[in-house]
């Protein structure tokens, strides 16, 4: 385990990169890397997905939880990974695995959608915003080539915003004909709103032709996703979704069903991906935590802090669990309950951009998260 | 006037039959709805009650224990593949019920007579949200909207509330059917019986003053939310697998033969919920609490907010929100007397407000528009709400569908619609001239442009399709 302790908070992501003065401060991001961020809906339980088998509280509070907790890959003399992510757990073996640990935005009350609200829309308070932090990214990217996508019918406030994006679901009838484009063109012509999303409709039915995967589960979408990135056309700027997340009973093999999509998403995009992975950065996150202790039902209830995952082919600290451990002892607990947040989300994601597209991280911040100061 | 009566019938309304022409007087015609409307029209009434489908969940549950226990014995392979199919039989048998209401539901609207007030049944189902991807909550999905909803849709607020949440539905959902009083009988016997420790589960407590009651950060805090999940400790859902069924069939159930309370599960002792004192009275406790937050100045203010949003705009004018605010206090919570005040408020006659449809607004009145009696060939009403992003009565969270153009207008779903269009056009356009329809349906609002596309499209077909994906369509 890395502790981020005396560190300045984004350094571990951008593998020690000059946070000031640096001489890539301004220049051009890299054209060719892509980004995909998948959000975890509905409060993913961080000491499941990642559990701390080395804390001396762990068992005490996690009780039988914590013994199947034992059966995943040790990560560290710390960190066990749950067993469900073994594609996960190779990564992190070749370098291709960061995992973040007691991770939040700054958003400290239980409701899922003012959190998911503050993870998307990366404001101070819920609904202060009404842009998304990964559209306030794209001006920075090479223009034309920032082709930004989401899975989903309409677009995720996370990639909500004055800079173009589309969403994109599979379709069922085939794409339409030139002639019904053309008209539906006309008809759409004194509407600026719909003009608009109809010309970004067309243009992802085009981009995505037959190569889609059928299904839901997460080798299926890690296809898809891969299918919409490749090429030079492809997607640089990716989000899906993923939900199930709320697990308040029968926790144990919900969130093992979860994980395992999660991890079969991103191995099944790493293979479609083939040598462009080497160019991505996928970020996984969720809007808060759950109770350290389970609750009546054999679940979790509304929590803080959580674990985050960062996968790629050229990641600033692979192989490495960034985390400053804020420990389960009942004293050391958000309001006596819940995990305690030491790492800012907003840095997390800062950092690691700031790396991926060798950017300083000062500016990628100012940018992409103006309110966080 | 053709411009209220438009608005009438599309903003209040699921839009025009091909046979049914605009309102002569609007405002009056919406508000004989509020009088005129059934709360049980007859494809409605004949839907099973809630005894029968206590027992076929029940019925599902003993397959499932069944084949659990077939699945110890790996020897009796035979027995094991029977079991599964026994499972899976009673499954399907689940997923029908919810497919005919579905149905149910579908042609309630498309051929109601009363469309605004089937606009605050489907409103109030969406604020009252379940989700159902479970077979426990799918089963009921149906009846939760088909009683709990639509009986209590002109009483009292406080009336709907109680009849919402306390549905089997909702109780199975925000895992209310699971959660047990720390102290009460039921813990203490598990625990002196198996060691094991049961206890609270706070989801339902927490998305009744978030969502349906006070709303979001309206100053309630954490001990607030675990108090009223003491007290709501109790109310259940008959569960098999853990004892008894016998015992725990209605009929042997307690408190006034309530089949959804438990005494022995209640957590004992008085509560204190944001100030106010309850004491221990078993179903009663959460009953009180529920009513006291039906009429919280905080409520008010949530109910009308939600309300103004979802039929006028997405962001309502101050003003309306504060008059049907106050009717909202003054009347404690009756809702016939809201839904009044917003037909009579002059910012819901706004010309310029205007929503984008959801998927459900699209699919009913493009079906009324043209007259259309029955979906394409081989297209249920299930999957279609599926394809289009709005599965009925499964938005996938309790805060329901977001009541807002950012959650429907994507590219993607815009493709789906136009999809969607050309198969309905294919089956309706025979006879139907989409020129008249497009006056017809849209009076005034419709524009130039709009009308000179259709009417130079290359078939009634193409002509039909076009005006279903219009700008003046796609909106209310």
């Amino acid at each position: 385990m890395i502790t981020r302790r005396n560190f300045v908070a984004t350094s571990l992501f951008t593998g020690g990169l000059a946070t000031f003065g640096s001489s890539l401060a301004f220049a051009a991001a890299n054209t060719d890397r892509r980004l995909v961020f998948l959000i975890q809906r509905g409060a993913a339980d961080g000491l499941a997905t990642l559990a701390p088998t080395g804390d001396p509280d762990h068992l005490r509070a996690r009780g039988d939880f914590a013994v199947e907790a034992s059966t995943g890959v040790k990560l560290d003399s710390f960190f066990t990974l749950h067993p469900a992510m073994k594609n996960g757990a190779a990564l992190f073996k070749s370098g291709e695995a960061t995992f973040v640990h007691a991770v939040a935005s700054g958003y400290r009350e239980r409701s899922h959608f003012d959190a998911q609200n503050i993870l998307e829309s990366g404001g101070l308070a819920p609904y202060a915003r009404k842009d998304g932090w990964l559209n306030r990214l794209l001006p920075m990217l090479p223009d034309g080539r920032a082709q930004a996508l989401a899975v989903a019918p309409a677009l995720p406030l996370a990639l909500q915003g004055t800079a173009p994006a589309a969403s994109y679901e599979q379709s069922r009838a085939g794409g339409p004909a030139d002639d019904m484009v053309q008209r539906i063109n006309m008809l759409y012509a004194e509407d600026a709103e719909l003009s608009k999303l109809w010309e970004q409709a067309v243009r992802t039915e085009l981009m995505a032709g037959d190569n889609v995967a059928k299904g839901r589960n997460g080798t299926a979408e890690g296809q898809l996703a891969a299918s919409l990135m490749k090429g030079a056309n492809g997607a640089r700027v990716l989000m899906m979704e993923s939900d199930g997340w709320d697990t308040h009973s029968g926790q144990k093999g919900r969130i093992a069903a979860r994980l395992k999509d999660v991890d079969d998403f991103v191995a099944a995009l790493k293979a479609g991906l083939a040598t462009e992975w080497n160019n991505t950065l996928v970020i996984v996150a969720t809007e808060f935590g759950r109770t350290v202790a389970f609750n009546g039902t054999q679940g979790t209830d509304h929590g803080t802090a959580s674990a985050a995952m960062l996968f790629g082919g050229a990641l600033a600290s692979g192989g490495k669990v960034i985390a400053d451990w804020p420990g389960l002892a009942t004293a050391k607990l958000y309001e006596g309950r819940d995990l305690k947040p030491t790492t800012r989300f907003e840095n997390m994601v800062s950092g690691a951009l700031a790396h991926h597209y060798a950017l300083d991280p000062g500016r990628i911040r100012k940018a992409v998260f103006p309110d966080f100061v | 006037m053709t411009k209220e009566g438009v608005m009438a019938a599309n903003r209040f309304g699921y839009g025009l039959l091909p046979d049914q022409n605009l309102p002569a007087n609007p405002k009056l015609w919406l508000l004989a709805q509020l009088d005129s409307y059934s709360p049980s029209p007859a494809a409605i009434s004949s839907q099973p009650t809630q005894a029968a489908l206590m027992e076929e969940l029940l019925n599902y549950q003993i397959e499932s224990k069944e084949l659990r226990e077939a699945r110890k014995d790996k020897a009796n392979t035979e027995m094991l593949a029977e079991q599964e199919q026994g499972r899976k039989m009673a499954r399907k048998e689940i997923r029908q019920v919810y497919f005919d209401a579905v149905e149910v539901r579908l042609d309630a609207a498309r051929t109601t007579e009363t469309p605004f007030a089937e606009r605050l049944v489907h409103f109030w189902a969406n604020h009252f949200a379940i989700s159902t991807e479970k077979p426990q909550v799918s089963i009921f999905a149906g009846h939760h909207e088909f009683s709990a909803i639509r009986l209590n849709l002109m009483g009292k607020f406080s009336s709907l509330l109680s009849a919402a949440v306390l549905h089997p539905a909702m109780l199975t959902y925000l895992d209310q059917s699971s959660s047990i009083g720390p102290n009460s009988p039921a813990a203490l016997r598990a625990r002196e019986r198996a060691g094991r420790e049961r206890g609270l589960n706070e989801n339902l407590a927490r998305e009744i003053l978030e969502l349906h009651t006070l709303g979001v950060r309206s100053g309630y805090s954490q001990a607030d939310v675990t108090e009223f999940a003491r007290a709501l400790t109790g109310w259940t859902v008959a569960k098999e697998s853990d004892g008894g069924i016998q015992r725990r069939r209605p009929a042997a159930r307690t408190e006034a033969g309530d089949p959804t309370f438990l005494a022995n599960r209640h957590e004992p002792g008085a509560r204190k919920i944001i100030g106010r004192n309850y004491p221990h009275n078993g179903a009663q406790q959460a009953r009180a609490v529920l009513a006291d937050l039906a009429v919280h100045p905080a409520t008010a203010r949530h109910i009308a907010h939600k309300l103004a949003t979802h039929f006028v705009t997405d962001q309502p004018a101050a003003s309306l929100v504060k008059r049907l605010e106050e009717n909202f206090l003054a009347t404690g919570g009756d809702l016939k007397s809201l839904y009044r005040t917003l037909i009579e408020s002059p910012e819901s006659w706004d010309v310029k407000a205007v929503k984008f449809k959801s998927p459900w607004d699209w699919t009913i009145s493009a079906m009324r528009a043209t007259g259309m009696k029955r979906l394409p060939d081989r297209l249920k009403i299930g999957q279609l709400q599926q394809q289009l992003g709005q599965p009925v009565w499964q938005p996938g969270s309790p805060a329901g569908f977001a009541d807002r153009k950012e959650q429907w207008a994507g590219s993607a779903a815009i493709m789906r619609r136009f999809e969607l269009a050309n198969r309905f056009a294919r089956l309706s356009a025979n006879g139907v001239d989409a020129r008249q329809l497009a006056v017809h349906l849209l009076g005034d609002r419709l524009t130039q442009n709009t009308a000179q596309v259709i009417a130079r499209a290359e078939s009634p077909e193409q002509g039909l399709a076009l005006l279903l994906v219009s700008p003046e369509f796609m909106r209310r």
